[in-house]
């Protein structure tokens, strides 16, 4: 070995506490990097080629009833590729251990061939074929344990059939499988279920005719060309308006996840790396500075100021390169373990993780760059040094009266305090990094448990404040306002409010919207419209009220006359005025007072469906006797559904709580580790002076890391800031159709983020003030600088 | 040879060092930097311990400062037994008891001189006024500079007026004029021999240049961690009278 390199070496053992926590800072940065691209990577090559193996659909649409003659019309629209027509209808499962009604949706497959388009993958078993055949999804399978021969009862267009279960498939349809209109899915009530398409046609009479059709574009097809072609000769059947991929549920939930996953799969390694370039700064500066003698050394015996600079630069990377394996190999696992849970949720035939080796490759070139920067300065610093001025010691320590001395309040702050304000005066950059270094730790707390304090808030509002039902009865046709009557004579079934759902196009000059206006009882307590700071609003006698977002995607304001078009019934058109707006966090609504929309529907009373309030000691009976109830297509209890939410996300709480927790800690200790062996090495004599002169321990102890105390202060209320405006813009990136993040943060979540920072900062004052026991009080006072 | 350096006549001790030891172990050599000391500082004196680089002169000093505690042998400093003390009695006893002044003036580079003495104003239990010191150590015009700003001789001062503004019973000084020049050294020189005549505080003075000894009431002689003379100067010399 080459003495410089051996120098290298003793160099880093030297400093070895100050290099182990730079390993840290980078391993984690490597490991999220790897971790997450790979899990990014892994998700977007399985999306893609399950897509394209079992072709996906790029347009999607429902009819009340199409004649299968209208297929070869469509054929011919410019960008129709491929076409497959479909029977499909959402009914009451009876599932054998599982109380509550569950909504099966029905999709048929063709009778004499697999389907053209949303083939199936058939995990067990085979395609159905006889009459009473089901395949049934793989969550739903796993969820409820129903296995090939298993069976379990369906109201099959008002008659209860029992089904016999032959296969368990997967469909890229269905790769996250939710209820529409649902938030998270709930596997144990809702499932999909393929039947062959002359049973399914026959049970619905649906012969020779479809309700449901899926579309792949020709190649250089439109979309929005297609859809709306597609609309306009599907009007007359009851078309509900097309769609594409972009609102098709279990795509626009995976595409979701893919983005956000890109997206932190970025900024989080970008914190990390920032900080490590930081920590290089710091130490290096610091190594330089004391090896000035050294340096002047090496180039008096003719060593070429490249070869100091490169051999600075090497300690650098060589100091990360520890780091950056434990971090490849760390982050290797957990993305192994990451994939592993997003196939929990979503549903492929394969979730092959693959680490491509440009991943790896990256995340070494991203780490040695990072640390390449940050020991930029000290090198040139290195390379600049003159022999001669090498040879003399460092200068002292210069300080001149600063911000606050020309103020005057020097006066009013203890020796101590004046003496930790000059010190960080004195370097104003460092200082200011090192606050930014720590906030970021903040920041990322903030960032971190924000997320579960938005959920919470969802939660409350939603399931505290809008759903107050403990179950949803939604029946198959709109039925006259006396089956509330029916519903009212239920065993257990305490108070019933009705409503009225319609299909609608709304259009505000150039501007158009799908969705439906809900009809609600005005002075409703089972249901109400709440926005997110938990206000009530009351649908007035006329006029719609629309929420912020649906209002603001329509450019319409209170006050404003929209068209809207019914796509059901008679399918009427009118001019309704826009009388309020309700800032609410889920969907694109639209309510009215349940008869005014009656009125606009021109029908008399006539309602979809009802919310019910249940004894709880009869809900077994009214619930078995709902899973034979005809008339009904779909039962909702939001109760059990937020169980299933909160038993899913306790399970994935612990994990990421803790992960974010050791990442906030690895920045805070790297940051204030550093900063305060560094300053204890710049003022080691400083400090004994003090001991000399019978300052104790602990005196000193406040005087040294005080500085660092005070930045960690500092960098808890500018972490808030910076934490605060991450999530503003994440809530801005999120802000989705179907969900809008509201902007709550709890106290909870500042004070912890407060407490696990100086928790953090604590132990390395622990570790410092260790080193400052043993400081040699003879020994320095002996040398000079 | 160690030398008994007690007579009748002497006021009473501050110090007494008895076969005081001190072994350094540096790797696999050990070194012995005292060897069975005995010595005695008596209140009001001014001595001077002169001797060569790697005599003990400093170990010497750094062991009656409460710096650092010897091997074998006992010090006392009036009734308390320093050799006993822990290191937080001994950091009182430096805090109470002993101003010190060292070769690199190891002045607080964050603070001026004024905040310099008063950092030390402040633990102390009856100092004396952070100005009045200064004035002692004719820096008053001066006061509110840092040390980056002023002279290497100014900062010897400072550093002076810093160990007595607590009125300390004892001034160490450990090579006190090595990093100045002539002139400098004389100046600061003046000021220790005033601060040991109008205030009595008692010194010790460590110097290799043995000009200096001139100035003391006794001159203690050290050679390889040993006394080998200790004698008492008939005239002493005023430190402008030194000539080296």
């Amino acid at each position: 070995m080459r003495p410089l390199d051996r120098k290298l070496y003793r160099d880093l053992w030297h400093i070895r506490g100050q290099v182990a926590a730079i390993a840290l800072v980078v391993a984690c940065g490597v490991a999220a990097f790897v971790a997450m691209q790979s899990t990014y990577r892994s998700l977007i090559a399985s999306q893609d080629s399950y897509y394209t193996e079992y072709r996906f659909a790029d347009v999607f649409t429902h009819v009340k009833r199409a004649p299968e003659s209208l297929k070869s019309r469509m054929m011919e629209s410019p960008g129709v590729g491929v076409i497959e027509t479909r029977v499909a209808a959402d009914v009451i499962l009876d599932v054998p251990g599982v109380e509550e009604p569950a909504t099966g949706r029905l999709v048929s497959i063709p009778s004499d061939s697999a389907p053209v388009l949303n083939a199936l993958h058939i995990e067990k078993g085979r395609y159905p074929e006889l009459k009473d055949e089901v395949a049934v999804s793989g969550a739903f399978s796993r969820a409820n344990n129903l296995n090939p021969g298993a069976t379990l009862g369906a109201v099959i267009n008002g008659r209860w059939q029992r089904l016999r279960i032959v296969g368990v498939a997967l469909s890229p349809e269905f790769i996250y499988e939710i209820r529409g209109g649902d938030l998270f899915p709930d596997n144990r009530r809702f499932g999909v279920l393929w039947m062959n398409r002359d049973a399914l046609g026959a049970a619905f009479n649906m012969e020779g005719a479809f309700n449901d059709l899926s579309v792949r574009l020709a190649p250089g097809g439109r979309e929005t060309e297609v859809i709306e072609r597609l609309d306009e000769l599907l009007a007359p059947y009851g078309s509900l308006s097309a769609y594409g991929r972009a609102d098709q549920a279990s795509h626009f939930f995976l595409s979701n996840e893919i983005a956000e996953l890109r997206v932190t799969g970025t900024f989080i390694p970008g914190v990390f790396l920032l900080v490590t370039a930081f920590l290089i700064h710091l130490v290096l500066s610091r190594l330089v500075n004391t090896e000035r003698e050294q340096i002047g050394l090496l180039k008096a015996f003719g060593y070429s100021s490249r070869e100091v600079g490169f051999h600075y630069l090497k300690l650098a990377l060589v100091a990360v390169t520890g780091g950056i394996l434990l971090g490849l190999g760390v982050g290797w696992y957990f993305g192994y373990q990451m994939t592993a849970l997003y196939a929990e949720f979503f549903h492929f035939p394969v979730l092959r993780y693959e680490t491509g080796w440009r991943i790896l490759v990256w995340a070494v070139l991203i780490s040695f760059g990072a640390a390449s920067l940050g020991a930029l300065g000290a090198v040139g610093r290195a390379v600049g040094l003159p022999p001669a001025e090498a040879m003399r010691p460092e200068p002292p320590a210069r300080f001149r009266p600063g911000l606050v001395e020309r103020a005057g309040f020097q006066r009013f702050l203890p020796v101590t305090l004046r003496m930790i304000v000059r010190n960080l005066e004195r370097y104003p950059l460092k200082a200011a990094l090192s606050a930014l270094g720590m906030s970021l730790s903040v920041a990322l707390l903030i960032v971190g448990f924000y997320f579960f304090d938005a959920i919470n808030r969802v939660i409350e509002v939603q399931f505290g404040s809008v759903y107050r039902e403990d179950a949803l009865v939604a029946f198959n046709e709109p039925r006259s306002g006396r089956a509330r009557f029916e519903l009212e004579r239920l065993p257990g079934v305490m108070n019933v409010e009705t409503f009225r759902s319609v299909p609608v196009r709304l259009r505000f000059g150039s501007h158009m919207r799908r969705t439906g206006i809900l009809g609600i009882e005005p002075d409703g307590e089972l249901f109400r419209v709440v926005d997110k700071d938990f206000r009530v609003f009351r649908p007035p006698p006329e006029g719609l009220v629309l929420t912020t977002e649906l209002a603001k995607s329509l450019g319409v304001t209170r006050g404003d006359e929209l068209t809207v078009e019914v796509l059901e019934g008679e399918r009427p058109v009118k001019q309704v005025m826009v009388v309020d707006t309700v800032d609410e966090m889920l969907g694109l609504s639209a309510y009215m007072d349940r008869r005014a929309l009656n009125r606009l529907m021109r029908e008399g009373e006539t309602i979809s469906g009802a919310r019910l309030m249940v004894d709880e000691r009869e809900s077994a009976r009214l619930y078995s006797l709902l899973k034979r109830t005809p008339s009904v297509s779909g039962v909702i209890i939001p109760g059990s559904t937020l169980q299933n939410f909160n038993d899913t996300i306790s399970r994935t709480i612990g994990t990421s709580t803790t992960v974010i927790i050791v990442f906030a800690c690895v920045i805070a200790l790297g940051v204030i580790y550093n900063g305060a062996r560094i300053a204890l090495s710049e003022r080691g004599r400083e400090l004994a002076s003090l001991r000399v002169l019978g300052f104790t321990q602990r005196e000193v102890g406040v005087m040294l890391l005080g500085e660092q105390a005070v930045l960690t202060f500092v960098s808890v209320p500018l972490g808030y800031c910076i934490g605060l405006l991450l999530i503003l813009l994440i809530t801005r990136a999120v802000d989705t159709e179907l969900i809008r993040l509201p902007l709550v943060v709890s106290g909870k979540t500042f004070a912890l983020a407060f407490l696990i920072v100086v928790a953090a900062a604590a132990f390395s004052a622990l570790l410092v003030g260790w080193r400052l026991r043993r400081l040699d009080l003879i020994a320095v006072l002996k040398t000079r600088e | 040879m160690s030398a008994q350096v007690q007579s009748k006549k002497e006021p009473e001790a501050v110090f007494e060092a008895r076969k005081v030891s001190k072994v350094y172990r540096m790797g696999e050599v050990e070194v012995r930097a005292l060897d069975a000391v005995d010595v005695n500082l008596y209140e009001g004196e001014l001595v001077v311990l002169l001797g060569a680089s790697g005599s003990g002169k400093s170990t010497l000093l750094n062991i009656l400062g409460g710096l650092d505690v010897p091997t074998s042998g006992e010090v006392h400093y009036r009734d308390h037994n320093l050799t006993a003390a822990d290191d937080a009695e001994l950091t009182r006893f430096r805090r109470d008891h002993v101003g010190f002044v060292f070769q690199f003036y190891n002045l607080i580079p964050s603070l001026t001189a004024f905040e310099n003495v008063e950092l030390v104003t402040d633990i102390a239990a009856d100092p004396m006024r952070v100005d009045e010191a200064l004035d002692l150590v004719g820096l008053t015009e001066r006061m509110n500079h840092f040390p980056s700003q002023l002279s290497g001789g100014e900062q010897q001062r400072v550093a002076i007026a810093r160990a007595i503004a607590k009125r300390p019973e004892v001034l160490l000084c450990d090579e006190p004029t090595g990093a100045l020049d002539y002139k400098t050294g004389k100046l600061v020189l003046e000021v220790i021999e005033k601060v040991n005549r109008e205030l009595g505080t008692t010194t010790a003075v460590i110097t290799h240049n043995a000009a200096i000894a001139g100035m003391a009431d006794r001159v203690v002689r050290m050679q390889s961690g040993r006394i080998v003379d200790v004698h008492r100067n008939l005239r002493k010399a005023s430190p402008a009278e030194l000539e080296w």
